[in-house]
């Protein structure tokens, strides 16, 4: 019974289908008897990808059924975490770092970018539930900033150009190429390849 | 400079295959029999003589924490837990190491697992970093299939498990207990010290946390001898560390270089110079946000190492170099990172939780020019109020960066808050 995508509601009965039943039973295994306690993140995390990015009460509920946790030990770590969306977001979950490294180089222009393109703040899902914007602290990939993380995928070396080709590209569904925008291997020095 | 032949990173910009197949090529996983053959004290004895200081910000020396971990089981496993958890500002070197040569981490954590008699690492990987992980895990997957992990890893008699566990977002479980605590299962809350983690860690049991830069250069310590790592960089600053340059340099780059190097050689050979030149640089966070900035007068001579950044003041921290030029509004830099210190106090003790909030606001009005030049005074006491009376050194990190500016740029918040903001506004 796969639900993903289809939980609009936080009360709508929530299981892990079968397959991200067995991926539970594997992480669960990494951890030693009696420590089941620790596959807490990782099960909300398969429940957060499984719900289409979100973490409906339900689900919360779920996974501290199958860890043989009180719901409370559960809600108050997914609570806690940042990444675990306790409302539903959009298809692009956007996260923009606003920190310093990326603010020295351009963060602003990104945010005031993003809100052109969109006409969204942050926050907010975007009515054809494309774009939900969220500003973020550190990614922690700040030699290649300004950076913004659009669900799994960083996007780097941005310019306000290059960020507004990148949600163009995924308002007409695509998914444009992760990493440097500037043509960058990664973080190397520019234009000193194989250094 | 560092000579070609001491890289240890060979893949730092992953030009090169990062799978098993290119790490070994490069050198990785051969004769780690041997190494592990060495034995425990073997290991921790070359690698307390190599110099090496841990690479997460702290700089204790390595082998000597290794030492602290219990010699005689009392039935209790030992754990390594690695922190790459890397989320402070400016810092980006564990990235490359996760993405583009993952088996270096993991050769280097079966073999400090041997020097501290642990029977498995468990690595904390920040939750953003999924790309990176999804590398990890395959590599992960790759060392078992090869045996090179598990039962009697590499041969060597010895087992040894790696896992894999991904955080969620939050700068502090990059804390070591409030990640051990989050390994658990529970919220990143920083534990009170002593009892420390190589008495009661994970689960109650002798654990070492270890940075993942730290672990990564283990193998190439045990290879190539002590004497050559300690023979790089100044003595007690010894060994090969990897930079991260960001901000205002022409081209932002991580690098690995000799410990010691100075500053401007760092700066402009591999971060192509300050945009404008170096009389445009304004100031440097040397070593990661929670490292007092330096201004240009400092920077001119710096030597980049534990001992000499301590000397001015600030630290090594992480290593990661955030360069401003002449056209930052110094004060907005510094109120971002309060912003971030705010938005990252994990709330357990009152100082921090409500000091990082109250250091947020006064700083905001500092930006715009609304604060009173007592004000000024008011901040000072209030860094006071939070350094030194919480249970982690988050606290120390969220105030030493308002301290570095107020020892600084004192003359700067003055004027501002002298000029008001309404003739801000008019500029």
């Amino acid at each position: 019974m796969s639900q993903s995508h289809t939980h609009t509601h936080p009360h709508a009965p929530f299981s892990f289908t079968p397959a991200n039943r067995k991926l539970a039973e594997e992480i669960i295994a990494r951890y030693p008897q009696g420590r089941e306690a620790s596959a807490v993140l990782p099960l909300l995390d398969l429940a957060q990808r499984q719900c289409g990015n979100w973490l409906p009460q339900t689900a919360i509920e779920h996974v501290a059924e199958v860890l043989d946790l009180a719901p409370i030990r559960v809600l108050e770590v997914a609570s806690f975490y940042t990444m675990f969306n306790r409302k539903p977001v959009g298809r692009a979950f956007v996260q923009l770092c606003r920190t310093t490294p990326c603010w020295l180089r351009g963060s602003e222009e990104l945010v005031a970018t993003y809100k052109r393109i969109t006409d969204c703040g942050p926050r907010a899902t975007t009515p054809d539930g494309v774009f939900t914007l969220l500003e973020v602290e550190c990614l922690g990939a700040c030699s290649n900033a300004p950076v913004v993380q659009i669900n799994d995928d960083f996007y780097e070396d941005l310019t306000a150009e290059s960020f507004a080709e990148v949600l163009e590209a995924f308002k007409r569904g695509e998914k444009p190429k992760a990493g440097s925008q500037i043509g960058r291997v990664s973080s190397e020095p520019l234009g000193r390849d194989g250094e | 400079m560092l000579r070609h032949a001491d890289h240890i990173f060979t893949n730092l910009h992953g030009h090169q295959e990062w799978r098993l197949k290119g790490a070994q090529k490069r050198g990785g996983w051969d004769g780690t029999k041997a190494l592990v053959k060495l034995g425990r004290e073997k290991i921790v004895e070359i690698v307390k003589e190599s110099g090496l200081r841990g690479r997460g910000g702290a700089g204790f020396p390595t082998g000597l924490k290794w030492s602290f971990m219990p010699k005689q089981s009392d039935g209790r496993p030992s754990y390594l837990v690695i922190n790459a958890d890397e989320s402070e500002p400016g810092t980006c070197k564990d990235r490359d190491i996760l993405r583009h040569d993952p088996h270096l981490l993991l050769e280097g954590a079966l073999l400090a697992g041997v020097g501290m008699g642990a029977a498995a690492a468990y690595i904390y990987i920040r939750g953003e970093f999924y790309r990176e992980a999804m590398h990890l895990q395959a590599a992960i997957d790759e060392a078992y299939a090869a045996k090179l992990l598990g039962k009697n890893a590499c041969g060597s008699g010895y087992d040894y498990d790696i896992y894999l566990h991904r955080g969620a977002g939050a700068y502090i479980c990059g804390e070591e207990t409030a990640l051990l605590e989050s390994l658990e299962g529970k919220k990143g809350l920083p534990r009170m010290k002593p009892p420390f983690p190589a008495a009661v860690g994970l689960w109650g049991c002798p654990t070492t946390v270890n940075n993942v830069e730290t672990i990564a250069v283990v193998p190439a310590i045990l290879r190539r001898g002590a004497p050559w790592f300690a023979a790089i960089g100044r003595p007690k600053n010894t060994g090969t560390k990897i930079f991260c340059l960001s901000g205002h340099v022409n081209t932002p780059c991580t690098v690995e270089e000799s410990m010691s190097i100075p500053l401007r050689e760092l700066i402009d050979k591999h971060g192509g110079g300050v945009r404008g030149g170096w009389d445009n640089l304004l100031a440097v966070i040397p070593g990661g946000s929670s490292m007092p900035l330096l201004p240009k007068s400092i920077c001119d001579d710096l030597i980049m190492d534990f001992d000499s950044l301590v000397s001015v003041k600030s630290g090594l921290g992480t290593a990661a170099v955030v360069v401003m030029d002449k056209s930052t509004d110094i004060i907005k830099a510094v109120q971002r990172l309060a912003h971030f210190y705010m938005h990252e106090s994990c709330g357990q003790c009152t100082p921090c939780r409500e000091g990082t909030g109250w250091i947020y606001r006064v700083m905001t009005r500092m930006a715009e020019g609304r604060a009173r030049v007592e004000e000024i005074d008011v901040l000072e006491s209030v860094t006071k109020g939070i350094e030194g009376h919480t249970i982690c050194a988050f606290g120390e990190g969220a105030v030493w960066p308002i301290q570095g500016l107020l020892r600084h740029f004192r003359p700067e918040l003055e004027r501002r808050a002298l000029r008001g903001p309404q003739a801000m506004a008019a500029e």
